[in-house]
């Protein structure tokens, strides 16, 4: 069974604050997800399939859907993949709706770890690798950092290249006016901001930010029935990168896997893709990803994103229009759900001007979810216009 | 509120592993000063982190297995920002060592400026106690 053309993504909400230090969890999901819901035309009565990860408090889904009211759900899915989980999700609600399991599924991510810092889940001593890894220090930034080394020895990359891509993040970025870091800056700014873990420095990393998003995702009648534009699913893959019992490679993710399986079911190339919301937790994260996906030759990254391609509207390869995790919004450390709703905007046409890819028909959107410094999840969309 | 300029780093934290039954010998092992992994008696595989079952083949027949603590640097980084027991550490090094054997496991790189740190770098294994049953392997440079 293929997924393609089976289900569309009818709304889309992004929290416009960066900072919420007036509400709780549950309050933000609800924001968004009645948020997605006027954006696409429906309402929470309407709603038969619910789907959330980690960051929803309370009982898997069962607790969020109790507090949104959500009376009439045929369907649940609490898939925990980290910030890819958004991404695996509409790729579940696709293939739900496609069984006819459900028609209209609603996804929502929120969180405040800016106002309200908890402990992250990841550092579960109770997980099997716990006393293999934990005792020794490692944190988010240098799981990263120990992959930007590595990429870096086999296969020349430089810190230069990888601050290109924060570059095109902060030139896009300034054309949101709700982005975190709306100010343009250059290699050398970045390359000047403070060592985090070397090599990374402080401006290689995604901002930190409290926020939220939400989804919604139909069956083709009630997308034909809606008066907005929606976006038609074309594609999907998943795949975890694990350590393989000590055979762990840090120079790639779980990409090179999802990406064909998702491209495959779509029916389209990468050659075929007009706009490309990348994960970007990291500089680094980018630059494995684009090769990973076959936008270039493994290896190549370092001279494909230095070279402008990533500059929308007319860049090869137009990225995170929005300003990406790197300057706009990473709401709760999880860049799935952001990635989804700019791919969306950019499909509608809807996305800001100078920015807008001219005739947008196919977007890729790529989460990756854990860590490359050790395992990780990714996620593999690919979206077409509402006529693709 | 002041900051302190250029306090000089605290010794590298040595934080308790949690053990449990599966795990329980290969920390005793470190306190004796042996590094051990898992192998697997059916395919024969190195398997690292050790665990009960082997995830080349699916066996749940594995031994333990002592290597020999030699290895060299797969990747590493000097991280400045430590956090939970290791804030105020920083600067330190956070690495994965390709044991000589062939598994790569995550690690500090200790006794080493980080000046003449590199990717390929020969390194070999010490432990640091923990001071409640089990030792922690970290690497130094090889001396010749």
């Amino acid at each position: 069974m293929s997924i393609r053309g089976k289900a569309y993504i009818a709304g889309a909400y992004e929290h416009p604050e960066r900072k919420i230090p007036d509400k709780s969890i549950a309050q933000v999901h609800a924001d968004v997800a009645v948020g997605a819901l006027a954006d696409a035309g429906l309402e929470l009565r309407d709603v038969d399939a619910y789907f959330c990860a980690g960051d929803a408090p309370g009982f898997g889904p069962i607790s969020m859907a109790d507090y949104l009211g959500l009376t009439n759900l045929t369907y649940t899915d609490s898939t925990e993949t980290g910030g890819s989980s958004y991404v695996a999700h509409v790729g579940h609600a696709a293939a739900a709706i496609a069984e006819g399991k459900c028609r209209v599924a609603l996804i929502t991510l929120a969180g405040l770890p800016r106002s309200q810092p908890v402990p992250r889940p990841s550092a579960s001593s109770l997980a099997p690798e716990a006393g293999f890894e934990q005792p020794f220090g490692p944190t988010t930034v240098s799981m990263y950092a120990l992959a930007a080394r590595r990429h870096m020895h086999e296969y020349g990359t430089t810190s230069a290249q990888l601050a290109a891509i924060k570059v095109a993040a902060s030139e896009h970025a300034q054309h949101n006016p709700h982005a975190m870091l709306p100010k343009p800056v250059t290699v050398e700014e970045v390359l000047d901001s403070p060592v985090i873990s070397d090599p990374l420095h402080r401006l290689d990393c995604c901002v930190i930010s409290d926020g939220g998003g939400a989804l919604v995702v139909v069956a083709p009648e009630i997308a034909a029935a809606l008066p907005r534009r929606t976006v038609k699913v074309l594609g999907h893959g998943e795949a975890p990168k694990l350590t393989s019992g000590g055979r762990i490679d840090l120079t790639y993710t779980g990409a090179v896997w999802s990406g064909p399986r998702a491209f495959e079911e779509a029916g389209v190339t990468p050659g075929d893709v007009d706009y490309a919301s990348i994960y970007d937790s990291f500089t680094i994260t980018v630059l494995q990803t684009i090769e990973d996906l076959g936008f270039c030759e493994k290896g190549k990254g370092g001279a494909f994103v230095a070279d402008g391609a990533l500059v929308a509207p007319h860049g090869r390869l137009p990225f995170n229009t929005d300003g990406g995790g790197l300057c706009n919004n990473h709401p709760v450390n999880r860049g799935g759900m952001t990635k989804v709703i700019e791919a969306v905007r950019q499909l509608r046409g809807e996305a800001s001007a100078p920015v807008q890819v001219p005739d947008c028909e196919i977007a890729v959107v790529n989460g990756n979810g854990g860590s490359l410094g050790t395992r990780s999840a990714a996620a593999t969309l690919i979206l077409g216009r509402e006529d693709a | 509120m002041t900051t302190p300029a250029a306090s000089p780093p605290q010794p590298l934290p040595a934080p308790v592993p949690p053990v449990n039954p599966e795990t329980r010998e290969y920390w005793t092992a470190t306190t004796r000063g042996r590094l051990l992994v898992k192998q697997c008696a059916d395919c024969d595989s190195l398997i690292w982190y050790p665990r009960a079952i082997c995830p080349q083949c699916g066996s749940l027949h594995t031994d333990w297995r002592e290597v020999s603590g030699r290895g060299r640097i797969y990747s590493y980084t000097v991280n400045h920002r430590g956090e939970g027991p290791y804030q105020g550490a920083a600067p330190f090094v956070l690495a994965y060592v390709e044991l000589d054997e062939g598994p790569r496991m995550m690690t500090n790189i200790v006794e080493a400026d980080g000046a003449y740190l590199t990717v390929g770098l020969p390194v070999e294994v010490v432990f640091h106690d923990t001071g409640e049953g089990a030792a922690l392997p970290r690497f130094r440079p090889l001396r010749s």
